[in-house]
């Protein structure tokens, strides 16, 4: 059972008449890791956040599991956002909380206020996060607060938390850049291999060309809004990359 | 040609007649006041008596003192509860970050209004509502609680980590569980220094509105200034400072124990910075 992605004639403006994302036709089937690559600004960190709707869509479609997200209501949509895992640049874990407790948000879509504001979570929840802790190397960090841990660490508890929610689709908006080239690794690694392990799409924002072609089974150019490039990271050579990026001094 | 090298420090001609009209108008407000040395010193004359007439302090009348700070006690801590209850909601909605602005708009004057008189003002608008008694007091303090600290907990709602918050938002939470989840946990140790400083000072207008008739040892303050009775005033002055220092060391344990208890604090375990700013003296 994969859920698959279709997106369909994506615009966003932020302001009216400049549109950032000018028209995306994109499908993701099954599993396997696709990296969206591009200069900064080109709208992949919009693209990716239009998807689960933490920023607007200004016209297009975006069916995910038989639904438009671009049309659903509030209620509708928290719903579909309980399927669909997202990992951060900088985390975004909420720092004063234990580990548990961010693990623990990831199941907020499914539980209570009153339940959520006692920590009474179903116990089915709990083992739950103990095992993606195991998973993700952090057994013992379950009591530590966010804000104590390495990036790489914090990187991997909102990998964690992303996959409490069970997710049908995992998001990830360059989930490496705030950290060294070999925990970037690791973590890319953790990615595809949990992807892999539910069998669901992953979508990566990337800066780093050589990591998406070492992970990517996708890759997804983008330039000035629009994709310039969609193919397997063999198809990506050098005349496409001076496309997406411009300029050429940097490839040698 | 030789231009002049800038002089630094240079205080402008329009500073310069600032201070001189600020120093003339401080002469002038002097004079029709009778703000003289003369003065002063008839002053000091009347002030020696009077302090002398103070001691020795005479707590023969303990009974009235007791059961006055009793009541100044509960009228502080009933609303400081009732502030804070109130103020969580307020200042939640006056909080533009998260809010739209048909909802902060009348949070923010609601805010604005209970912060714009002082207490003592309010306490007597309530005296004439409801009657003489706590409940006057406890209804003025309540309002300069929801005043003061629904701007604080305004304040420190609006700045928080966003990224945070939308991280929550992403796993499909509810709007409850993104405000328990989310902003609470990066507010709650500033709130708390707040509410505990807010009550720290509803303990010292406790002791004052009293003298407006809504409750508390300000009244038995009042009666015996009234009857030139210093020695019992001196005895209530005394109890009211030991009052206030038992207060705040309440205050720091309230802290430790909410704070520290509940792993909200910083990180190093140092105690949080005293949530106190610098706008927060007015009502002392």
């Amino acid at each position: 059972m994969t859920a698959s992605l279709t997106i369909r004639g994506l615009v966003k403006e932020y302001k009216p008449g400049q549109p950032v994302l000018k028209g995306i036709d994109l499908e993701f089937d099954g599993a396997g890791l696709t990296a969206i690559i591009g200069a900064s600004g080109t709208g992949k960190s919009t693209l990716i956040r239009c998807i689960n709707r933490l920023v607007e869509p200004t016209a297009g479609e975006i069916i995910f599991a038989g639904e438009d997200i671009a049309k659903l209501r509030r209620g509708e949509l928290r719903n579909a956002r309980r399927r669909i895992g997202m990992v951060f640049q900088e985390y975004n874990l909420v720092e004063r909380l234990s580990v548990m407790e961010n693990l623990l948000t990831g199941r907020l879509g499914y539980t209570g206020a009153w339940q959520a504001w006692l920590r009474r979570f179903p116990a089915a929840d709990i083992e739950r996060s103990f095992a993606l802790l195991e998973t993700v190397g952090l057994a013992s960090f379950a009591d530590q607060r966010a804000d104590s841990l390495s990036g790489g660490q914090r990187q991997r508890v909102g990998i964690a938390r992303a996959l409490m929610q069970e997710p049908r689709l995992m998001l990830a908006d360059e989930p490496t850049s705030s950290l060294d080239p070999k925990t970037s690794v690791e973590i890319m690694t953790l990615l595809k291999e949990q992807g892999a392990a539910q069998g669901i799409p992953v979508i990566v924002n990337m800066h780093d060309v050589e990591l998406s072609r070492r992970f990517a089974d996708r890759i997804i150019g983008m330039k000035d809004g629009m994709v310039a490039f969609d193919g397997p990271p063999a198809e990506l050579d050098h005349a496409m990359l001076k496309h997406i990026y411009g300029g050429e001094g940097w490839l040698h | 040609m030789n231009v002049p090298a800038p002089r630094p420090f240079r205080v402008s001609t329009g500073a310069r007649v600032g201070f001189l009209l600020l120093a003339l108008y401080a002469f002038y407000a002097a004079s029709q006041l009778d703000f003289t040395w003369d003065r002063f010193i008839t002053g000091l004359d009347n002030g020696a008596r009077f302090i002398g007439r103070m001691f020795p302090p005479n707590f023969s009348n303990w009974e009235l003192l007791i059961k006055g700070l009793v009541e100044s006690l509960q009228i502080a801590v009933l609303a400081s509860l009732g502030g804070i209850l109130i103020s969580l909601p307020v200042s939640l909605l006056a909080s533009r970050n998260l809010m739209p602005s048909w909802a902060t708009w009348p949070a923010r004057a609601l805010i604005a209004v209970c912060r714009s008189l002082h207490p003592v003002i309010v306490a007597i608008f309530f005296v004439k509502a409801v009657g003489f008694g706590a409940l006057a007091g406890i209804l003025a303090l309540v309002v300069a609680s929801i005043g003061f600290i629904g701007k604080l907990f305004t304040e420190a709602i609006e700045e928080i980590s966003l990224k945070q918050v939308e991280a929550v938002r992403a796993t499909g939470a509810s709007f409850a569980n993104v405000i328990l989840f989310g902003v609470l946990p990066q507010v709650f140790s500033r709130f708390v220094g707040f509410a505990t400083y807010q009550t720290d000072s509803n303990l010292r207008s406790s002791t004052m509105v009293g003298i407006v008739g809504a409750g508390g040892i300000g009244g038995t303050l009042f009666a015996a200034f009234q009857r030139f009775d210093y020695d019992f005033v001196c005895a209530i002055l005394l109890s009211i400072i030991a009052l206030i220092m038992v207060g705040e060391m309440l205050a720091n344990l309230i802290r430790a124990v909410f704070v520290e208890g509940l792993g909200f604090g910083s990180r190093d375990g140092k105690r949080p910075a005293p949530a106190v700013p610098s706008a927060a003296k007015e009502f002392d």
